[in-house]
């Protein structure tokens, strides 16, 4: 097998070539990031590259290789979304803001991967703050699908998602606070998981929501996206919302049998709103899981249209508190100009922050002042609560959840410059799962019109393993999860 | 509801957000246009509904009340805007 064709293998296939010393993590990542350097100028999925920073990594990596430490990961190379904080690189969120933070220390997730020896080849772009579902937010310019470069990758995490798509790196890193790493997942025709809340650390990821926020990964397969999980998940005590559980490895039991497996599908969610050509390929990805021996039952989700207003009082109401800490006093932007300590606040934000942050921080402050905090904010956990126990009804009927990522598949470049508001509406299969703090993935399930589209899949709490083994089960009988656009895959068709 | 102008100036006060006048207006569209999204949550009966605030959680883990850090101020003051021996620069307050 050549470089060129190894670049675009799973992890299983670069780990074994990595072990035979076919490649080394230095030849490796050098192949990566010179096909980064290629597809940069037309997808701008990276706000950072530092070569000689990746190539000391891969060089670590070949040491640990070479050594007893039982490495076996190491030298697989990894993108971070630029919400980590990673010693040594610049961390900016995709804002202005943190134009020049170089962070002082790794975030947990960016720990563990380095611990296994994992190479970061750069830092993705993002919507500022993961605040956006389209990644056109970022201060650095908005990332484009591979697919379409006319098109959108999906937000927030649009970089990472492009990255993986276009063959740029095997897997990268992502968070979903309403949808951030399951949309775009779907929309550039991947693989993406977001853990349960609670199972992975939130230590070092720059906040927008907390009580939504969760960091998940973007891979070519679930069988990838196992072994990720299994890396990154764990007990962190520097995050008091990380849970201390003992889950066996995801990685795990992926070839179990799904025959018998309850699927629900929710009936609010295949009807109006959804498209024509995002519904059919659905509905044959269902087919293809009652193939597997998988069981059908209709559930019901009343309260998840009230999700998206629910999710537009909480996620702006914990930003405005979040990120309050950007003040232009311990790090971040400052403002050239200012008379007193009040102004220097002011516009050091004014200037710092882009439109979508400042609208949810405003909205946030608006949810939360005197006289509008029962009305609005409690209202919203109340109803959140209605909606985490419709799932909890629901997985007594049924042993996962399947059903679309996004109504459409992505759309061009500016659909939405006069109306963001519009654009909040189309995360409603998405968000729900964030308000109850679930699992789900994302598979490729096929293509409308030439634009990839995700199977959504969603679990009761802390059973991300059952989800895994539905959609490897799912992946050993199509290749949806195989197809790439050609243009970026160094494949000439 | 609409957002008007003082609306609007009144969340930025809050958010210590300093605005141009010409996002205002642009805000108070905004702002009016969420506001109404959030409006559908008044017509759900939630009496007797606890408010949920962490998902999943039923409790919070806590660490004994001990020093594990070391002393960083440096690396972390290295990306501070303005510092001056181990001090945060700011505007004088207190005359």
């Amino acid at each position: 097998m050549s470089h060129s064709e190894l670049l675009n293998q799973g992890l299983t296939e670069i780990v074994a070539a990595l072990s035979r010393h076919d490649v080394s993590a230095v030849e490796l990542a050098t192949a990566y990031l010179d096909r980064i350097d290629q597809a940069q100028p037309d997808l701008n999925a990276f706000i950072t590259l530092d070569r000689e920073h990746s190539l000391r990594q891969a060089a670590i990596a070949d040491k640990m290789r070479a050594g007893s430490s039982g490495a076996k990961l190491a030298g697989i190379p990894i993108v971070q979304k630029d919400v980590f904080c990673a010693k040594g690189w610049r961390t900016t969120a995709g804002s202005r803001m943190l134009e020049n933070f170089i962070a002082p220390y790794d975030a947990h997730v960016v720990e563990r991967l380095n611990e296994h020896g994992f190479v970061t080849l750069g830092r993705a772009n993002m919507d500022e703050f993961a605040m956006g579902s389209s990644n056109e937010n970022s201060y650095f310019g908005p990332v484009k699908n591979p697919w379409d470069v006319t098109r959108v990758p999906g937000g927030s995490s649009g970089g990472s998602a492009a990255a993986v798509a276009a063959g740029l790196a095997p897997a990268a890193t992502g968070t979903d606070t309403g949808g951030s790493i399951r949309q775009p997942a779907a929309w550039c025709g991947i693989s993406g998981i977001k853990p349960t809340y609670g199972r992975v650390s939130r230590y070092g990821m720059i906040a927008y929501a907390s009580s939504l926020d969760q960091a998940g990964m973007f891979a070519r397969s679930a069988q990838d996206l196992a072994v990720l999980m299994d890396v990154i998940s764990g007990h962190d005590s520097r995050d008091a919302t990380s849970v201390n559980r003992q889950d066996p490895p995801c990685a795990e039991g992926l070839d179990r049998s799904i025959r018998g497996l309850r699927v629900g599908l929710p009936k609010q969610w295949m009807g109006e709103g959804l498209s024509a050509g995002v519904k059919s390929v659905i509905e044959k990805a269902i087919q293809e899981l009652m193939a597997l021996g998988c069981e059908c039952v209709e559930i019901d989700l009343p309260m998840s249209e009230q999700a998206i207003p629910a999710y537009y009082v909480i996620a702006p109401a914990e930003a405005s508190s979040n990120l309050s800490r950007f003040d232009g006093v311990r790090f971040g932007h400052r403002a050239a100009e200012y008379k007193d300590l009040s102004e220097l606040y002011e516009r050091s934000r004014g200037e710092g922050f882009g439109p979508e942050v400042k609208r949810r921080i405003l909205m946030g402050s608006y949810v939360l002042s005197h006289g509008y905090y029962d009305a609005y904010y409690l209202q919203a956990q109340r109803v959140r609560r209605l909606i985490a126990n419709d799932f909890e009804r629901a997985f007594t009927q049924c042993d996962v959840i399947a059903g679309p990522v996004a109504p459409t598949t992505a759309f061009p470049l500016g659909s939405y410059g006069a109306d963001p508001v519009q654009m909040y509406l189309a995360d409603l299969y998405t968000i729900p799962v964030n308000l109850a703090g679930l699992p789900a993935l994302s598979v490729p399930a096929g293509f409308d019109a030439g634009m990839p589209v995700g199977l959504q899949l969603i679990g009761p709490w802390w059973h991300e393993a059952r989800l895994l083994q539905t959609a490897h089960a799912y992946q050993t009988t199509t290749d949806w999860h195989t197809k790439r656009p050609t243009h970026y895959s160094g494949v000439t068709k | 509801m609409r957002f008007t102008e003082e609306d609007v100036r009144r969340v930025a006060r809050l958010s210590r957000l300093a605005l141009e006048p010409k996002e205002i207006k642009g805000f108070q569209q905004d702002l009016s246009q969420i506001l109404d999204l959030a409006q559908k949550l008044q017509a759900i009966n939630t009496s007797n509904v606890e408010p949920l605030a962490h998902p999943g959680s039923t409790s919070v883990f806590l660490r004994s009340d001990t020093v594990t850090e070391t002393n960083q101020r440096e690396a972390f003051q290295a990306v501070a805007p303005e510092v001056d021996r181990g001090l945060y620069l700011v505007p004088r307050v207190v005359e």
